[in-house]
């Protein structure tokens, strides 16, 4: 077992209220700088910027995961995280049938900047990311698990977008094996309310800003990656759903 | 009745006015954001609870005639500041999303 040190929940420039210099890799030459072992990128509704970022990551030896931070039909972000790039990809093809396409207004959301590695803009996304999808929060693990993937409730400490918000309590079925926390101070309250153990909250930076990008402050322990290898996101899964 | 009318009533408080001449032509109430997007129409009074900066983006897209908070849910001074900028027109109330809607249905 090695300890690795993560960021499991940011935004890139394809997110609409992601920071247009938030490019892929700019993302994970933060990461490197910060001293991050392993990185997810999780856009609104998305993973076509996954592709570039593994790219990226690659050369600034970066564990890289694919994901998406996949907005509910009740408006809960849930982040779901997969195996490999291609089951993401794949993913993300049957979320793009799920999608209530609204067009994009840029002077009010932002930009929806499709990127290639080396920060080129190779096109955007025309309809707003981040509006609900018809998935429900009933549907989102059995949909993700089609593709091995994992999902869990995103910032349960956050007052919008979130189970707690949302719907109150924390869910009894469908039953989630981890949840994530953004701030670091209400920890122990919503350990209470989740019912996880310290091991399986996450806490991620939810970054819209490269500057968000976590410090070396967290990490998981998985059983040694070897260098070069597609086996972070299988490990880190595994880990998860434990 | 405007905006700036119905702000003037007792149980309705400013918030920010930028607009205040605009006509409130019905209203619609909700929560769900992306429900709001696809199904509140242009000149609406729309009522809702949510607190979050994306009620802007909403309210600007719907073309709302004015965001009326209920049950005296407050915004942070940013989102406030972020509205004036955006002439996005901001009531609150203690009132119920139900009583609200009733007080304005009578004037309507």
């Amino acid at each position: 077992m090695k300890s690795y040190f993560y960021d499991l929940h940011i935004h890139s420039c394809l997110s609409p209220c992601g920071d247009d210099a938030s490019t892929p890799d700019s993302i994970v030459g933060m990461g490197e700088l910060n001293g991050l072992d392993i990185m997810a990128l999780t856009d609104h509704n998305t993973v076509k910027n996954c592709p570039a970022f593994f790219e990226a990551a690659k050369r600034h030896g970066i564990l890289p995961i694919a994901g998406m931070e996949l907005t509910t039909s009740e408006e809960i972000h849930m982040v779901c995280l997969f195996p490999t790039l291609e089951n993401a990809l794949l993913f993300g093809d049957a979320i793009q049938t799920k999608r209530i396409l609204i067009p994009n207004r840029t002077d009010i959301f932002g930009n929806q900047l499709i990127c290639d590695s080396e920060d080129n803009v190779i096109s955007t996304d025309e309809h707003l990311l981040s509006t609900a999808t018809t998935v429900s929060l009933d549907e989102a693990p059995s949909l993700v698990e089609k593709f091995d993937g994992i999902c869990f409730p995103a910032h349960i400490d956050r007052n919008s977008n979130s189970v707690s918000a949302v719907l109150g309590v924390f869910p009894q079925y469908p039953k989630f094996s981890c949840a994530e926390v953004y701030d670091r101070a209400k920890l122990p309250e919503f350990l209470e309310f989740s019912g996880l153990s310290r091991e399986k909250i996450l806490i991620n930076s939810d970054a819209h800003y490269l500057w968000d990008i976590k410090e070396r402050l967290d990490f998981v322990n998985l059983k040694e990656i070897k260098e070069g290898s597609v086996e972070a996101g299988k490990y880190l899964i595994e880990y998860l759903k434990g | 009745m405007t905006v700036k009318e119905l702000a003037s009533l007792k149980e309705f408080k400013s918030v920010v006015l930028p607009e205040p001449k605009r006509e409130i032509c019905g209203v619609y109430i909700g929560d769900l954001l992306s429900w709001v997007m696809g199904r509140a129409s242009s000149n609406d009074a729309w009522i809702t609870i949510m607190s979050n900066v994306n009620v802007l983006a909403v309210a600007s897209l719907a073309d709302t005639s004015c965001i009326i908070l209920a049950e005296g849910v407050t915004l942070e001074n940013d989102i406030i500041e972020t509205a004036e900028q955006k002439g996005i027109n901001i009531i609150s109330s203690d009132l119920s999303a139900y009583n609200i809607a009733v007080t304005i249905g009578k004037m309507l």
